[in-house]
């Protein structure tokens, strides 16, 4: 039940540091991990040497604008095993994002890696109310995707029973959700928001569940997605953030305050580019998201650009957690579309039509190139509670979607108006965007 | 005094119709009236059937998004002019329809005029003043 949830700070001695503490402390592992690459990773040797960087030349977190970024690029050139910095024979667990283009990105984990992980999802986990207790369901899907395992990783070390569920199959999921009691539930959120409407047509009813909390992530979600989530579930839902790349789910989660997401940043420290530039931001300033691992010893990457956008604060928060916080991901630097020479991220649009009461979260953007020139629909689901009879009513609603859309983000798009359940539901991450433009 | 009626959003395309149909007739759900509002994306199917409240229940399950409308329903004789007699009456007091459709018993020799209305209690009243028989869902 919604507001049961009662948060603790997992290890306050490292998530409660002193901003001088904590520069101190990822100064020393940032200079160790320099070193460490510099001396047995060959592609960081070669950038550093072609830089003209010594190990020596970073002493501190000030000169971490000194090295060389890594991008995904790197590691599929590097495929599968070139980017560890440890032997093969210390890597325990290999992972594996895919993505729309090309070779997979391969992500080696020491047992050492794995401690670091585990470690990070049971802070984030705490962050949730999750104790030994509690009953963690896990939806992720378990395999080269790190949801699942990260998630499972985190609810272990905090010693909660831990159901690994998997994805798919609706019903199964629900069914051990009720019958086993699960307090805490962690999939993406818009599957998490289908289970949420499949409970009544299931035949189930909510007040069944004993789920309290969850983390949600793996895909960005708007606050408003957020709303419906928790008003299904009944529930608080909370952010988590995550990339195989870096470390599965646990890089960085919302605490209770809802608003925005603590970075473990004695593990990894974050930073804020112009995209464009490259440049460092300060802090407040919105760009892309680049993480540098400070901890781990298969794979560590420095300056690692995510081509995540988001802001980054070091506002006091009340949890009483002294590290930064990251905002939601507003969208993925790659994820733009460029509609007419307009930027225009699909949060964006999810954020326009969440304004409008009378349709649901669901929504499928299509863009087409029609006579030379860019079209965009936005095909949205209808919600399902509404009493549609008059045609007016149905087109005052999809009048409202193109106006909020357009103040959004200053361009026209055409609504079409799609039944319930017609939207293709994913058990992964969700596809919202087809771009059919040659 | 008001006749309830069913109305269903559907998307215009092909499949839609008879999934609500066959949704409803494989359940033994009985049709008294059907009638389609349609637009170019979409079309809102309006009907009564014999359970109402079986066949909403039906649809709501099945993930339909239905609505349940009352209708003001009117009996008249069934002969020429008829329907124009009672929308004058709504004319004259400038009470506006939002739509309407009508259906014959040929087994009562009557028609029946089911009517949405913005004024609802308004034309409740002027209908039973000038002595037009009213339906209710029992009379259906």
């Amino acid at each position: 039940m919604k507001g049961k949830l009662k948060d603790y700070i997992y290890r306050p001695e490292y998530e409660c540091m002193t901003r001088s503490e904590m520069e101190n402390l990822q100064s020393e592992r940032l200079r160790k991990t320099v070193e460490y690459v510099y001396r047995n990773c060959a592609p960081y040797r070669a950038k550093m040497d072609e830089f003209k960087l010594k190990p020596s030349d970073i002493k501190s977190v000030q000169d971490l604008y000194k090295l060389p970024f890594t991008v995904k690029h790197d590691l599929r050139a590097a495929y599968p095993f070139g980017f560890y910095s440890a032997p093969k024979s210390e890597i325990v667990e290999v992972h594996a994002s895919s993505g729309t283009t090309g070779k997979l990105t391969v992500v080696g984990y020491t047992q050492n890696d794995i401690d670091v992980w585990a470690e990070i999802a049971a802070r984030s986990l705490a962050m949730a109310g999750v104790t030994k207790d509690s009953l963690v369901h896990v939806a992720y899907g378990y395999g080269l995707f790190t949801g699942g395992l990260g998630a499972h990783y985190g609810a272990q070390k905090i010693g909660a029973s831990t159901v690994p569920a998997s994805a798919g199959n609706t019903i199964r999921q629900l069914t051990l959700l009720r019958d086993f009691g699960a307090t805490h539930l962690c999939c993406t959120p818009s599957y998490a928001i289908f289970l949420g409407t499949e409970i009544q047509k299931a035949g189930m009813d909510i007040k069944d569940f004993s789920l309290i909390g969850g983390a949600f992530g793996a895909e960005p979600w708007t606050y408003q997605m957020r709303e419906e989530l928790e008003r299904l579930l009944n529930i608080d839902a909370l952010d988590i953030y995550g990339l195989s790349e870096i470390s599965g789910p646990g890089v960085s989660m919302e605490c209770m305050q809802k608003s925005g997401s603590h970075v473990q940043e004695d593990h990894f420290i974050p930073e804020i580019i112009d995209p464009e530039t490259l440049e460092p931001l300060p802090f407040g300033s919105e760009g892309e998201l680049v993480f540098t691992t400070i901890t781990k010893t298969g794979q560590p990457l420095i300056r690692y650009r995510t081509r995540d956008l988001c802001t980054i604060t070091n506002e006091k928060c009340a949890c009483g957690r002294t590290t930064v916080k990251m905002s939601k991901v507003k969208g993925r630097s790659d994820d733009m579309l460029i509609i007419r020479g307009v930027n225009v991220f699909p949060s964006q649009v999810e954020a326009a039509i969440m304004n409008v009461a009378g349709v649901s979260p669901h929504y499928m953007i299509y863009v087409d190139r029609i006579n030379n020139l860019d079209v965009m629909e936005i095909d949205i689901e209808l919600a399902g509670n509404l009493s549609p009879d008059r045609v007016s009513d149905i087109e005052t609603i999809r009048k409202k979607v193109e106006t909020e859309v357009n103040s959004y983000i200053g361009l026209s798009a055409r609504i079409k108006l799609c039944e319930s359940g017609s939207i293709r539901r994913s058990e992964g991450k969700a596809v919202r965007v087809i771009d059919r433009r040659e | 005094m008001l006749v309830k009626q069913l109305s269903v959003f559907m998307e215009n395309r092909p499949g839609r119709l008879f999934n609500l149909t066959n949704t409803l007739g494989k359940e033994g759900i009985d049709f008294i009236t059907l009638s389609i509002a349609d637009t170019k994306d979409f079309g809102i199917v309006r009907f009564i059937a014999r359970d109402n409240e079986k066949a909403y229940k039906i649809l709501k399950n099945a993930g339909f998004t239905v609505g349940i409308t009352e209708l003001i329903g009117v009996e008249v004789s069934d002969r020429p002019n008829a329907l124009a007699e009672v929308v004058a009456l709504m004319d004259e007091e400038k009470i506006n329809i939002e739509y309407l459709y009508s259906f014959v018993l040929t087994s009562q020799n009557t028609a029946k005029i089911l009517m949405r209305i913005e004024d609802t209690d308004r034309a409740i009243k002027l209908l039973q003043e000038k002595g037009i028989k009213l339906l209710s869902e029992k009379i259906l």
